[in-house]
């Protein structure tokens, strides 16, 4: 039960732990410290008290011995009484009472008559008196002693009276305990209030430390524990930017999560070209089986077709063929990503007179172009699939931004890198459609064919470019990027894929 | 107690004023053995049968007698009668203001000055006191076995009236008390009663009566239970040896002088008295008949 409990304690968040464990050594350590200091305080106050009191009683017992030889009773009591003033009556460093004793414990004089008359026995004031007669009864007492009763509220300083070798008497000092320990406990209290003071300041610097220690602690335990489930998101630095090894720990954890996430995005990257590429192969090997014996059914179509005995409605028949068998090769061809024969290198006014090429389209959508070429001298990539590309994605795009949308395309060329950017107003594409956007035959467009795009992929591929997609907002964005050399070069080999 | 403390501060006090007094006397000394021409300082000694301890009072009216007799005076205080009888006897003192007991001791060397009035008489009594707590005592006979404080041993009404008082009453003085002791002064007597240090004591009735003037708190806190008959006042004295009779004469009449002088009557004033008065010897009877009854007289 008791181990269950501690466990508990110990298995509390580190929010509260970390305060709660602070403040506690706070509170214990300055509790011990002001104990310790307190205790040295009674000692000392109670040390300088008898050592006062016992020098006090040496210098009267030493003036007292004629008075107490020659029995003047009046100069003794004047003597006692003179240490004695009213006006610090509760200082405990004054003695309350001086008596002075014979040698048979009975009162010689006393500072106060009323309340120890002379001629009395010591022992007749109660047990704490007598313990005290029978303590400095012996012929030789050490000076002073000191001497404390639980029944009695008063410390006793005994200093003994010799004359020469002979004892003639005792002093006793009688101090209160009460205005001694209210004199301790009026200066504890201004020391406890400074405790106070100290608390008051240390448990919220405690409690604030404790909390920016804590608090990205359980966020950084929050999200590590996300990391099973999905890539957590980063830590907020300015939560904790201290070089120290927590600060470390949080930067090295937002390290880490960078990482996953370039690494996911890599995985998905390569999944989706992995894909992609499958596909490619797939339907390019379907698409050969399919033209091969399609070239010769559309020659035989061709040489049926140029007979003359065929009536009007084999005519009919094979014109139904023919249209079909040319929608099967025109498919196919889209299919077959050619890449072309001409191996010129792409200049500026081959990316400008695809307006030309688009006004009809423009006009009938109702879409305003821009366009924005920053490159001037010829870059060493073959010019026609980078037209293609443009002009798929400028098609792509003018569908796209619906009536009086807009697209704006710009080309640049820097550092051995040529990138086409291609944007458009229109209906975001959601995350989902993105993934499988470059895929032949998806479309998310009324009246697409799903080539376009793919066609533009695979030109991308063969260039060893890439191609992203990305949507916010309401703006579509397509960018290209393909890499080029330095110096137009007239043969840039390029893989012929398909054919 | 608290009383008590104002009187020890008060000790203090005089034990500081008390230097510069004693340093002027002895310079006083000095200068006239230097230069005879100048006639000597005149030594005066004052005892406690009055208040002999208000050194600012002592000192206007030393400064009085100087001016009205046109030469250096010096108190000589002290505060046991023994200690100025001593002093009389070796003829260090010209005057002094003693009680009558030791007058009646020293009386072939002594020739009576003035005796001091106290409301218009020359005489004053002894009050037997008590504390005010106690309220089971009436006379002197209920203090059987109490704790006494006399004045001094050559004190008449703080020493010698209580025990004639009890010799009267057929009981022995030195068995009558548990416990006596003597505080050498008049004051202190009371203070002493008052404190609760004595359960009783004998009392000089003009200090008594002047600090229940000054000092109204101590006086209230002993109550008087005894007052004795009349006797001579203390008597003022001069040295027949020292005193010539012209300086003599020239004193009495400084002294009786006072009561007619503005100055001379503020210090009378300030001294609890009505004046000086020019007596007979035969005023202190009464004490020799006591010391008779106490086998004290003649004096061995």
């Amino acid at each position: 039960m008791r181990r269950s409990i501690l466990r508990r304690v110990f298995d509390l968040s580190i929010a509260h732990k970390i305060p709660l464990w602070g403040a506690a050594l706070i509170l214990v350590s300055t509790f011990s410290v002001a104990t310790l200091l307190m205790y040295r305080s009674y000692g000392d106050l109670r040390a300088s008290l008898i050592a006062g009191s016992a020098s006090l009683g040496r210098t009267l017992a030493q003036t007292l011995i004629p008075t107490l030889l020659h029995d003047n009773i009046w100069r003794a009591f004047e003597l006692v009484s003179a240490p004695i003033h009213d006006t610090i009556a509760n200082n405990p460093v004054q003695p309350q009472f001086i008596l002075v004793l014979t040698r048979k414990m009975k009162i010689f004089v006393s500072s106060d008559p009323n309340r120890f008359p002379m001629l009395t026995s010591l022992r007749q004031y109660g047990t704490a008196y007598a313990q005290l007669a029978s303590r400095i009864a012996p012929d030789k007492i050490a000076s002073p002693v000191v001497f404390e009763a639980p029944t009695s509220p008063y410390l006793f300083i005994a200093v003994p009276i010799v004359d020469g070798n002979t004892r003639l008497g005792t002093m006793i000092l009688m101090h209160s305990l009460p205005a001694l320990n209210f004199m301790f406990l009026s200066s504890s209290l201004s020391a406890a209030l400074f405790g106070l003071l100290v608390l008051a300041i240390l448990l919220p610097i405690n409690w604030y430390w404790g909390y920016r220690m804590a608090t990205p602690l359980l966020r950084l335990t929050r999200l590590m524990e996300q990391i099973q489930h999905e890539i957590p998101q980063q830590m907020e630095l300015e939560t904790y930017d201290y070089g120290d090894e927590l600060g470390r720990l949080f930067s090295t954890y937002n390290q880490m999560v960078e990482t996953l996430q370039e690494k996911a995005v890599l995985e998905h990257e390569m999944l989706s070209s992995e894909r992609l590429a499958a596909v490619g192969r797939l339907t390019s090997g379907i698409a050969h089986e399919i033209n091969n014996p399609l070239a010769g059914l559309l020659t035989a179509l061709d040489t049926l077709k140029h007979r003359d005995n065929l009536d009007q409605r084999s005519q009919h028949t094979l014109g139904i063929l023919e249209r079909g068998m040319l929608q099967i090769k025109d498919t196919v061809a889209a299919l077959l990503v050619e890449a072309r024969s001409e191996r010129r290198s792409l200049q500026a006014r081959d990316l400008e007179d695809i307006q030309t090429l688009l006004q009809g389209q423009l006009q009938k959508q109702q879409v305003t172009l821009e366009a924005e070429l920053t490159f001037t001298r010829e870059v060493a990539i073959p010019a026609a699939p980078v037209r293609q590309i443009l002009l798929n994605l400028l098609t792509n795009a003018i569908q796209a931004a619906g009536s009086s949308g807009w697209v704006k395309y710009s080309a640049s060329c820097e550092a051995s890198q040529f990138r086409l950017c291609v944007r458009n107003t229109g209906t975001p594409i959601a995350e989902q459609q993105l993934e499988r956007l470059f895929e032949p035959f998806v479309s998310y467009r009324e009246g697409g064919h799903g080539l376009g795009l793919w066609v533009t992929y695979q030109l991308v591929q063969q260039l060893g470019g890439h191609i992203e997609a990305t949507s916010e907002d309401s703006e579509v964005r397509f960018l290209v990027v393909l890499p080029a050399d330095e110096a137009p070069i007239d043969e840039v080999p390029v893989d012929e894929g398909t054919e | 107690m608290k009383r008590l403390q104002v009187s020890n501060r008060r000790r203090i006090v005089r034990a500081l004023g008390i230097a510069p007094l004693l340093l002027s006397g002895s310079a006083g000394l000095f200068s006239t053995s230097q230069a005879t021409s100048t006639p000597r300082v005149l030594r005066f000694g004052m005892t406690p049968v009055f208040l002999h301890d208000e050194y600012q009072l002592l000192e206007r009216w030393r400064r009085y007698m100087e001016v009205k007799l046109g030469r250096q005076v010096k108190f000589v205080v002290r505060d046991s009668y023994r200690e100025t009888m001593d002093l009389l006897r070796l003829k260090q003192l010209d005057f002094a203001w003693i009680c009558d007991y030791p007058y009646i001791y020293l009386q072939p060397l002594l020739k009576l000055l003035l005796v001091p009035l106290f409301g218009g008489k020359p005489s004053y009594r002894s009050y037997l006191i008590i504390n005010t707590n106690d309220h089971k005592s009436h006379k002197l006979l209920d203090l059987r076995g109490r704790i006494f404080a006399y004045a001094d041993p050559f004190s008449n009404t703080g020493y010698l009236v209580p025990r004639y008082q009890l010799k009267q009453l057929g009981e022995d003085p030195k068995n009558f008390f548990r416990k006596t002791f003597f505080t050498w002064s008049h004051r202190k007597v009371i203070e002493a009663v008052a404190s609760g240090l004595a359960q009783a004591g004998a009392v000089d009735s003009f200090v008594w009566e002047t600090l229940h003037l000054q000092d109204p708190e101590l006086t209230d806190r002993t109550r008087i239970i005894g007052r004795s008959e009349e006797f001579g006042a203390p008597p003022l004295v001069a040295h027949k040896d020292t005193v010539s009779i012209e300086l003599f004469q020239q004193v009495q009449k400084m002294l009786l002088g006072m009561a007619d002088d503005p100055l001379g009557r503020k210090l009378l004033t300030a001294l609890g008295l009505d004046g000086f008065s020019i007596q007979q010897p035969q005023l202190y009877d009464s004490v020799i008949r006591m010391m008779r009854v106490l086998g004290e007289y003649p004096i061995p």
